[in-house]
């Protein structure tokens, strides 16, 4: 057996407990710096041995390794790696400095990246769990804070709701197909002719928990309230890198061992989809606080990320992978604004507080408004790329009327994202924001650059995701 | 393998995972009262799932869904435990765990 398929996991999951321990054996109140640093450094580590892992799969056919998890992982660290360096000045701030808060991240790492090599119902729901316990921790984190402990609540019993269907959808499949292997599926869902009815159902389940995890739309109800309450670091994290790995468990699924039968639940994924692009562009125009709007805006985000699976083509994967990579620097990005948005020490989060902020912080505006007009889809930017993949393999596919949909329902979405370069340059300035930590400078811009300049980028990015998706449709 | 599925059949142990499923997602959804309820509940639908894989394993002669259980199980005490800790933090700020309470957040 080949146990170093595993060692990046193996490595991030030590590095874990060694942080524990540091942070334990200093003293109180001054480990949180050194942990997020070594939080950091095993982020990189891993991302390091996850480029250099080899392909195979290993542990009996649990864990699979190939390009296309290499990809997800890679994408999950960065996403891990990008909130941890937000959260090192805004902990602080928020006196929320603890040494577990790094030391969770990295455990909800290790689940994602669990889930993008699960090679089995198994090891997708231990995965699964085992990031999003971490994340119920994180949003009550700030536990003297009301809306916090509300979140957390909040998101706890959905979440846990979720996993509950998820789990249940897991166990009929089971039953219906004799085993939990993705290969052994596939070879179950194949032979019948006709698909037995438990199957069916089970697939259906686990649809729909794993929609719960990405905020799809029927399933959204809880994204804007633990958005909005939730410690912005937390957010900025929960709309990176565990959307990404639910994303990761649908495609390997759906391609792999369900496959064969995509004209089944192809007009499940369109309707899904379809209705997340239109929600979220409407329900995110009336919003006064800009962390509900980014919870309205990501659930749009992955409605269009769904329209490539909707496709079922090498093709569409490769469109959803664009569209992930690009959502996840501009939506870091914004967060990185959003973090930096204090008046006086206190945080404030409404959007008439960024008001007249081109003249009293001309370089965070900028930053934001490239932001906004990435997500919006203005055409040089990283989010005009992702859309135009999706959109064009939606076409190749026949699915006109999605294509649609979703050009429609980007042109109502750029209206509330240009109101904000416009609240912020052309409004009555309000008083000025406090100066923003030097990390949150260095991810807004770096972000801020890698949104502007995708395109140089573009080639290799396409590239390695047309890779992963050939991976998944070999 | 001689066991009691042979003799009754696997239609009631689903129908049981069924029935416990609906109980635990109606205790979420239709429950006003207290938040500790929602928390027997998410047991309720974890527990309904692993009957279903104890008799499908059973039922197919396969090893594999008796060790899901295990895991299982292993998980929904982690996750009661991290409930319970919320509700507690959620407590100590609000003084009441009314379902109905839970809206300071809305729009």
């Amino acid at each position: 057996m080949n146990w170093t398929l595993a060692l990046p996991e193996i490595v991030l999951a030590l590095s874990g407990l060694v942080i524990l321990l540091a942070g334990v054996m200093q003293r109180r109140g001054q480990a949180f710096f050194s942990c997020a640093m070594m939080t950091l450094l095993a982020l990189v580590v891993t991302g390091i041995l996850v480029v250099l892992s080899p392909d195979g799969t290993g542990y009996s056919h649990i864990f699979i390794n190939d390009g296309f998890a290499r990809f997800m992982k890679v994408l999950s660290l960065t996403g891990a790696a990008l909130s941890v360096v937000l959260s090192v000045g805004y902990a602080r701030e928020m006196e929320i400095d603890k040494f577990e808060f790094p030391v969770l991240i990295v455990f909800s790492t290790l689940g994602t990246m669990i889930m993008a090599s699960s090679g089995n119902l198994m090891t997708l729901f231990v995965g699964l769990e085992l990031s999003s316990l971490s994340i119920y921790i994180l949003c009550a984190f700030a536990r003297d804070r009301v809306t916090a402990a509300e979140a957390g609540l909040k998101y706890f019993v959905l979440g846990s709701l979720a996993s509950g269907l998820l789990l249940y959808g897991i166990s009929l499949a089971y039953g219906f197909a004799g085993t939990m292997e993705y290969a052994g599926l596939q070879q179950a869902v194949r032979g019948s002719a006709v698909l037995p009815a438990g199957l069916m159902v089970g697939i259906v389940f686990v649809l729909v928990g794993l929609c719960f995890k990405l905020s799809m739309v029927p399933f959204h109800m809880w994204t804007p309230d633990v958005y909005q309450g939730a410690p912005t670091s937390v957010t900025a994290y929960m709309a990176g890198a565990p959307k990404i790995a639910a994303f990761a468990v649908l495609l390997r699924v759906m391609a792999g061992p369900f496959g064969s039968m995509t004209p089944q639940w192809q007009l499940l994924i369109e309707v899904v989809s379809a209705a997340s692009m239109v929600f979220g562009s409407l329900a995110a125009i009336p919003q006064g606080n800009i962390k509900r709007l980014m919870a309205y805006s990501s659930i749009g985000h992955m409605g269009y990320a769904m329209i490539g699976m909707a496709a079922g083509t090498a093709e569409g994967t490769r469109g959803t992978l664009v569209y992930l990579v690009t959502y996840l620097f501009m939506n870091v990005g914004a967060f990185a604004g959003i973090v930096a948005m204090r008046r006086k020490g206190r945080a404030v989060s409404r959007i008439s507080d960024l008001s007249g902020l081109g003249r009293t912080d001309p370089g965070m505006a900028l930053a934001m408004a490239v932001f906004m007009f990435s997500m919006a889809g203005a055409p040089p930017l990283a989010g005009f790329f992702g859309k135009l993949m999706v959109f064009y393999a939606a076409i190749n596919a026949h699915l006109y009327g999605l294509a649609a949909i979703g050009i429609v329902s980007s042109v109502i979405g750029a209206y509330y994202y240009i109101r904000i370069v416009k609240i912020m340059f052309f409004d009555a300035a309000a008083p000025a924001l406090d100066r923003s930590p030097v990390s949150v400078s260095f991810v807004s811009v770096g972000m801020g650059l890698v949104t502007t300049f995708f395109v140089v980028g573009l080639g290799p990015v396409a590239t390695a995701a047309q890779a992963a998706a050939s991976a998944l449709f070999r | 393998m001689h066991s009691a599925i042979e003799g009754i059949g696997l239609a009631p142990y689903l129908s049981i995972g069924a029935i416990l499923l609906v109980l635990g997602v109606f205790g979420i959804f239709v429950n006003r009262k207290n938040v500790i309820i929602i928390l027997m509940s998410i047991e309720l639908i974890l527990l309904s799932a692993n009957i279903n894989f104890v008799a499908f394993s059973a039922a197919t002669g396969d090893l594999s869904g008796q060790v899901m259980t295990l895991f299982v199980l292993t998980i929904a005490a982690a996750e009661s435990a991290i409930g319970l800790a919320i509700v507690t933090v959620y407590f100590r700020n609000r003084g009441s765990i009314e379902v109905d309470d839970i809206t300071m957040m809305k729009g």
